[in-house]
């Protein structure tokens, strides 16, 4: 079973969170000054990388805060967690 | 050589020891017409197809394991052709008559069995959208029957259609064309009828760098050395954003992991396969015996080809609560593959940016059912440098176009699909 850190409850099980998906595609702020392949890429290309992956994850059968987790998608070990919102280090 | 019930009289005499291999396993050449990378049905389809239906046989498939390996030999070997919109109508329709004549056409048996795919309608709402399907498939030239709760039962005794179910079923679309295949044989049959032709398949090599100069791929970096290729197709499913992204390309896929799991085999007790799209469950039983079923992805990121508990408790409740004479059941195997899932749940097969850079990918979970007919396109497509015309839907920039194929009108989420 995967456990994801949540920063305000501790280990728990992946079961009790939502994944929220790739952390790193972040809302442009002006869509209207956007061409359709920066539109596009925005809301359809991924990195999908195989490693160390940012991703949002909210802890909705728990404390229903957002999380964002740098996690291994090949391993499953995650790697950090912190706030959503929290800029990452990286 | 060809096999007939005389090769086999003649090799019983020798107790089966002297067959000959299927296929040979060449070392990789310097240079070939086309490279497919991936020797999964698919990319294996895709070789027999150029050979057979264009005439290029200066081709090489490249597979870092071996054949079958990936999400061939990991899928729960369903083939169906019940889809609603056109374009995959006409795709999956096309792939499901290869399917008829598959055996006959590679002289290898695929164990091809059409004994019916059935969705269990659990509500009204699911009654009229598979009303809605059948009528869709059957103006698109597919067999479909929309059946009342009492055919669903006589046709599958053991399915508790009572009153007091967990989950009530009160009627289910039937498409008695769809069925299932033996997954090995395929990748196996594509393999050795790409072999004869004079394809070299390639085992053992994985790639770990594609050399871009400009806008064309120069060479594949490999474990068994540089190899040179006028044009490349990519076939490696989940693995389609990891080689994409040695090309400097991102594209609209997510890697999930899907898991399945197979029962103790038993005698033969379901003789189709049933599925339900509420329930998020599907199960049918192999030609061995085995009960196989499985459910929904995991639902994160993920390139772990291994399973996890919470979907297999789900797939297990499904199954007692549709099933109950199957409680007593033990479970023999559990495993996981990863699938690339695209953001409108239909795949692409088409060119890239990349000029001789082609991919076929995008298959989410139901790539099984298509590899002929994926194969067939992808050929034609890197044969001819454009789609065919099965394929002409399933091009890369249609996202970009606003032209995306979603079966589900669920929007751009790769783990709804």
């Amino acid at each position: 079973m995967m456990l994801l850190p949540c920063p305000w409850c501790g280990p728990r099980n992946c079961t009790e969170f939502t994944y929220g998906g790739d952390a790193g595609a972040r809302r442009p702020q002006n869509p209207d000054a956007l061409t359709d392949e920066e539109w596009a890429s925005y809301v359809y290309l991924r990195d999908n990388p195989r490693g160390p992956h940012d991703e949002l994850w909210q802890h909705s059968a728990g404390c229903r805060r957002w999380i964002r987790v740098r996690r291994d998608t090949l391993t499953h070990d995650v790697i950090e967690a912190a706030p959503a919102g929290a800029r990452s280090a990286g | 050589m060809r096999y007939s019930i005389l090769t086999l009289a003649r090799n019983a005499l020798s107790y089966h020891e002297n067959w000959p291999r299927a296929w040979r396993s060449p070392a990789p050449r310097p240079e070939y017409d086309v490279v497919i990378i991936g020797g999964g049905g698919h990319g294996l389809a895709t070789a027999y197809y150029l050979a057979r239906n264009h005439g290029i046989t200066n081709v090489a498939v490249l597979e870092k394991g071996y054949l079958g390996g990936g999400n061939t030999g990991r899928n729960t070997t369903i083939v169906r052709s019940n889809y609603y919109l056109d374009a995959n109508a006409h795709f999956y329709e096309h792939s499901l008559k290869l399917w008829e004549g598959l055996s006959a056409d590679l002289n290898f048996n695929v164990m091809f069995s059409q004994r019916g795919v059935l969705n269990l309608a659990h509500s009204y709402a699911d009654l009229d959208a598979y009303a809605r399907r059948g009528n869709a498939m059957r103006l698109n030239g597919t067999d479909a029957e929309l059946l009342t709760r009492e055919e669903v039962q006589r046709m599958v005794p053991l399915l508790d259609c009572s009153e007091t179910a967990r989950y009530p079923v009160i009627g289910g679309l039937l498409q008695r064309r769809g069925g299932t295949a033996r997954h090995d044989a395929v990748a196996w049959g594509y393999a050795r009828g790409a072999d004869a032709r004079g394809v070299d398949i390639i085992q053992q090599c994985e790639v770990v760098g594609l050399r871009r100069s400009g806008n064309r791929i120069e060479g594949i970096e490999t474990t068994r050395g540089h190899i040179r290729a006028k044009k490349i197709g990519l076939a490696v499913a989940g693995h389609s954003g990891h080689l994409a992204a040695m090309a400097g390309l991102r594209l609209p896929i997510e890697t999930h992991v899907l898991q399945a799991l197979v029962s103790e085999p038993v005698k033969p007790i379901l003789d189709t396969v049933v599925t339900s799209g509420a329930v998020h469950f599907y199960v049918s039983q192999s030609d061995k015996g085995e009960i196989v079923m499985g459910g929904d992805l995991d639902g994160y990121n993920s390139y772990g080809q291994r399973s996890n508990l919470p979907p297999i408790e789900h797939v297990i409740q499904s199954l007692i609560a549709l099933f109950p004479c199957f409680s007593r059941l033990r479970m023999l195997r559990t495993w996981g593959g990863v699938m690339d899932m695209s953001m409108d749940g239909s795949p692409v097969i088409g060119r890239t940016p990349v000029e001789n850079l082609y991919v076929n990918c995008g298959w989410c979970y139901g790539g099984f059912k298509a590899t002929p007919a994926s194969g067939w396109c992808f050929a034609h497509t890197i044969a001819n440098d454009a789609p065919h015309p099965l394929n002409a839907a399933y091009t890369l920039d249609r996202y970009t176009l606003g032209r995306t194929l979603d079966e589900k009108g669920g929007g751009p989420f790769p783990w709804v699909h």
